[in-house]
Parts: C-alpha cells; sequence; structure tokens
C-alpha cells in the first residue's frame, strides 16, 4: 500500500501540513484506520527513533515528526473511538532525571498513544516514590522508566524494590530504557523488561500490559 | 584585577574550578530538589565549595546559579526568587575568594526548546535570559560562563542578553557535543564549525566545551575548535563517563589522568582548563600542576 509509505515518509521528515491530507486519502482509499496508524504513523515514528539513536538525525528533526504524529492522529482519534478501538491499559512513564535528552521517553510515550495505550507522563526528576504512587492511583499496569545518567540509574532499582514490597509486582510490571542502561541492568534489578530502542520499548510495554491485563 | 580576557591574550592559561553539584548533595542538597535552592537558605555551603577550589589552586569559580533563570526555575515554583538566587550566589563566591579568583556567573539551558521545533518564544527565552545576568552581573560577577548549551541559538541569545546588561563583561560560551559516527554534534545537530561561527558572532570572548565527554574525547573537540575559531579556548571535561559499581556512581578518570590530558589541552591551545561531572578539588589541584610546568615551558623557564 503506497499511500501508508508515503505516510511514513512524509512523518519521518517531519510534514504536518501533508500527513493529515494523506490520512485522509487513506481512509478514502478504503484503508482502516487501525492500518493507517501502525502501518503509516507508528512505522514512521519507529523509523525515526532509530535515526536518532544511530545520530542519523536530531532532537530538532524528532520534535517535527512528533508533530506531524500528532497532526495525523487528530484525524484517526474520533474514527478509531467510534470504532470501538479500546484502550490497551494504562502506562505510567517518566525520566529517572532529565534535560532535553528525555525525548526517548517522550518518542515511547508518543508511539505508545498512538498504539492505544492511556500515558500518564510522569516528566523529569521523577523519584521512586512517585512513580509507584502514580501508578497506583491511576491503576496503571505498566511503569516506564528511562535513565540519560548513569547517576540516576539507582532509582530504577528503588521502583522494581519498592513494587515488591508493596507487593504489586504481580499487576504492576516494569520496563526500562535509555543510554546507560541494559538487558543485563534490567536483569540484574529485577525490572520486568527492556527496551533497546522505540519500537523494542512499545512492543515490551504490549506483552506486559496484555500479561497482566 | 587584570580581566581574564586580557590574561588569556597574553598567552596564559587560567585554571578554572570542578564540579559542584556532586559536593552539594554530599552535603545534603535532597534528590529532586533545585540545586539553587540552596543560594537562599544554605549560602554558607556555597563559601565552602569555593574556597575548597581556591585552596586547590582554581582561579576561576564558578556560581551556583546553573539553573537560575526564571524559566528554568519556574519548573519549581522559585522564578519570583531569580533575583536573590542568582545575587546571593555571586556574593558567596566573593565572599569566599575575595580578589584572589574570578567570580564566574555559570548560566545554563533554560529547559525549554525554541520555535518552530519547541514551543517557547526567543523574545521570551532572551528576557528570561535577561533578567537572570541583570542580578548576576549587578552583583558583581567578573565574567559570564553560559555552559553546556546544546542549541547554538539559545546560546546566542544567552550571550547577547548579557552583553544587554553589560556590554563590556567577558563572556565564556561552551556547548555539549556527542561523539558520532560522522563527527561531533550536540543534541540539537550542531556541529563544532557552527558553534564556532554562531558563538563568535554572538560576542563570546572565549568558547569551548564541557560536560558529555571525558578527557580524551575532549582533546579531538578543543582540535576541531581550533580548526574554526581564533579566539581562545575553554574546556571543562568530565572525569570521563560515570559508571555503576555496586550500586555506586563512578567516575573513572583519576586527578592523574586528567592532569596529563590537561597537557595536551594546552598544547592544542586551550586557554582555560577546568573540570565537569566527576571532578573533585583533588582533580583540580592536579590539572594546576601540569598548567605550572606548561606556563614555565612556554615561557623558557627551567621546570623545578
Amino acid at each position: 500500500m503506497e499511500i501508508l509509505k508515503q505516510i511514513a515518509q512524509c512523518l519521518e521528515v517531519g510534514d504536518d501540513a501533508v500527513v493529515p491530507p494523506l490520512v485522509r486519502q487513506a481512509l478514502a482509499e478504503g484503508i482502516v484506520p487501525k492500518t493507517i496508524l501502525d502501518e503509516g504513523l507508528i512505522a514512521g515514528m519507529n523509523t525515526v527513533g532509530e535515526k536518532f539513536r544511530v545520530h542519523d538525525i536530531f532532537l530538532p528533526d524528532v520534535l517535527l515528526a512528533a508533530k506531524a504524529m500528532y497532526a495525523g492522529m487528530d484525524v484517526l482519534k474520533p474514527l478509531l473511538i467510534s470504532a470501538g478501538v479500546s484502550s490497551r491499559g494504562r502506562v505510567v512513564i517518566g525520566s529517572v532525571q532529565g534535560d532535553l535528552h528525555d525525548i526517548g521517553k517522550n518518542l515511547v510515550g508518543i508511539v505508545l498513544k498512538g498504539a492505544g495505550f492511556e500515558v500518564i507522563d510522569l516528566g523529569n526528576d521523577v523519584a521512586a516514590e512517585k512513580f509507584v504512587a502514580a501508578a497506583k492511583s491511576q491503576d496503571a499496569c505498566v511503569i516506564g522508566m528511562s535513565a540519560l545518567l548513569t547517576t540516576t540509574m539507582p532509582v530504577m532499582k528503588e521502583v522494581v524494590d519498592l513494587l515488591k514490597k508493596e507487593n504489586l509486582d504481580g499487576r504492576i510490571k516494569t520496563i526500562i530504557g535509555g543510554a546507560p542502561v541494559s538487558q543485563n541492568y534490567a536483569g540484574e534489578i529485577g525490572a520486568d523488561a527492556y527496551g533497546y530502542d522505540c519500537a523494542q520499548a512499545v512492543a515490551g510495554v504490549k506483552k506486559l500490559a496484555a500479561a497482566v491485563l | 584585577m587584570e580581566a581574564i580576557t586580557s590574561r588569556v591574550g597574553r598567552g596564559q592559561v587560567l585554571l578554572a574550578d570542578g564540579a559542584i553539584g556532586s559536593l552539594l548533595m554530599a552535603r545534603g542538597l535532597p534528590r529532586g530538589a533545585a540545586p539553587e535552592s540552596l543560594n537562599l537558605s544554605h549560602p554558607e555551603t556555597l563559601e565552602e565549595i569555593a574556597r575548597l577550589y581556591l585552596d586547590a589552586g582554581a582561579e576561576i569559580i564558578q556560581t551556583n546559579t546553573f539553573g537560575a533563570s526564571p524559566l528554568k526555575l519556574a519548573n519549581y515554583g522559585l522564578a519570583d526568587q531569580t533575583a536573590a538566587i542568582n545575587e546571593n550566589a555571586v556574593r558567596a563566591v566573593r565572599r569566599a575568594v575575595g580578589e584572589r579568583a574570578y567570580v564566574s556567573a555559570s548560566c545554563g539551558p533554560s529547559g525549554k526548546i525554541l520555535q518552530p521545533y519547541g514551543d517557547t518564544e526567543a523574545e521570551k527565552m532572551f528576557e528570561s535570559f535577561q533578567t537572570q545576568m541583570q542580578a548576576l552581573i549587578g552583583a558583581g560577577a567578573d565574567i559570564i560562563c553560559v555552559e553546556t548549551m546544546s542549541d547554538v541559538s539559545e546560546a546566542q541569545l544567552a550571550i547577547q542578553a548579557a552583553r544587554s546588561v553589560s556590554p563590556s563583561i567577558p563572556v565564556m560560551a561552551t556547548m555539549t557535543f556527542e561523539a558520532t559516527a560522522r563527527g561531533f554534534f550536540t543534541i540539537m545537530g550542531v556541529t563544532i564549525e557552527k558553534a564556532c561561527r554562531v558563538l563568535e558572532k554572538a560576542g563570546a570572548d572565549l568558547i569551548g566545551s564541557n560536560c558529555g565527554n571525558g578527557s580524551l574525547q575532549m582533546v579531538a573537540i578543543a582540535k576541531e575548535f581550533r580548526k574554526f575559531t581564533g579566539l581562545p579556548l575553554l574546556i571543562q571535561a568530565n572525569a570521563g563517563v560515570p559508571e555503576l559499581r555496586a550500586g555506586q556512581v563512578h567516575y573513572p578518570e583519576t586527578p592523574e589522568y586528567m592532569a596529563e590530558m590537561s597537557r595536551d589541552l594546552i598544547r592544542t591551545g586551550v586557554a582555560v582548563i577546568g573540570g565537569c561531572c566527576g571532578t573533585t578539588p583533588e582533580h583540580i589541584r592536579a590539572m594546576g600542576k601540569v598548567v605550572d610546568e606548561e606556563m614555565q615551558k612556554r615561557h623558557g623557564l627551567p621546570v623545578d
């Protein structure tokens, strides 16, 4: 389906004027909203995440692509809702400490929203207690944590430990990501999953949510 | 005191200080609090840290005002205290160092992203920096240090804000680069060539890089700067890339290692050398010895 590729490509270059008309065109061609979302918008955003990770593109490109993604989402959202595509669950995300570099976390949030999750973004400098309290009060099934500095990684372990202490580790799962974090580190601290990049993080959240709900 | 710009113009290399944040945390700064909130509650802690670096031989001592622009302070509900936070920081360092060292007023990123990529207007960001600069310069800072910038337009606004308050105050500006397969870029995609061009045009007196990298990469970064600018250079490396050891954060570069790397930096033509994350007064002391040795060699004096 040529039009979906075109949507993904226009999203990648951040053309927020062209993405919405293309989405409407795809709808007119009879493609269902869910397919446009997955194979157009999210596919494009995944490519953006990957290119950002390998320094092929930089933050401004990502921010423009995100704007284009939201522009496309605005067209699809009412249709997805009326088609009865229900929420896949709630996810609490945040950076254990951050600055501009929290873009990785923001990207994951955008794609999770696109994928049908309700996302509660706690922002930067989020303490362990705050992650757990938010997940409890919002009835979230997954906590996603990003660390950009090695110095702040220990907060991730605090969250995992706190969930265990409160006997919540059965119904609230954890996934971690960020430059200094690894699969090994996830294993070491007892986190339920690790996301190497945006696409992997979203796939991980889907799997965890499906297991809990 | 002779101005920094005049001294580096005569070929001198000046020693700046090292990390402040880690020393603040060791003195009880709670995680999640604005480091600048201590400027209101514990100015004596700032004096103590300034004295540690002064005793280590640093001649340029930074103020604890990295995140003290009103745009950034707003995250902590402290924007209305901008003037007091900045003034207290300058005065605390001045009380500690007198005229024995320069008070270098730190100005870090606003945490906002300029339009069209983000939602912040250039004018609003300029006003935020200008408010901070008025307090810093009004309280008697000797030099402004715009630092750790990723967006060169933001750095430019900060430099212009300083100049709008005082046309004559010396200004240093550093950006933070990442090594990629295609060379050095900031996270906003700025190359060293572009940084040189824009920072120079904005009127900075010294330019360079801080944070993000250990000493070895910083030597490469300094060489790249040298290709594109004739301005004196300023380099503040991290003590390497931090590692976790048994749950504790550890910066791998020792004072001795960083001191030896300083030799390469000085020979590349760096005029101001200091440290960033993970560096301590011991690192600065060791680097100071190398600065002295290199200065004696440069001026043809025997090294003792």
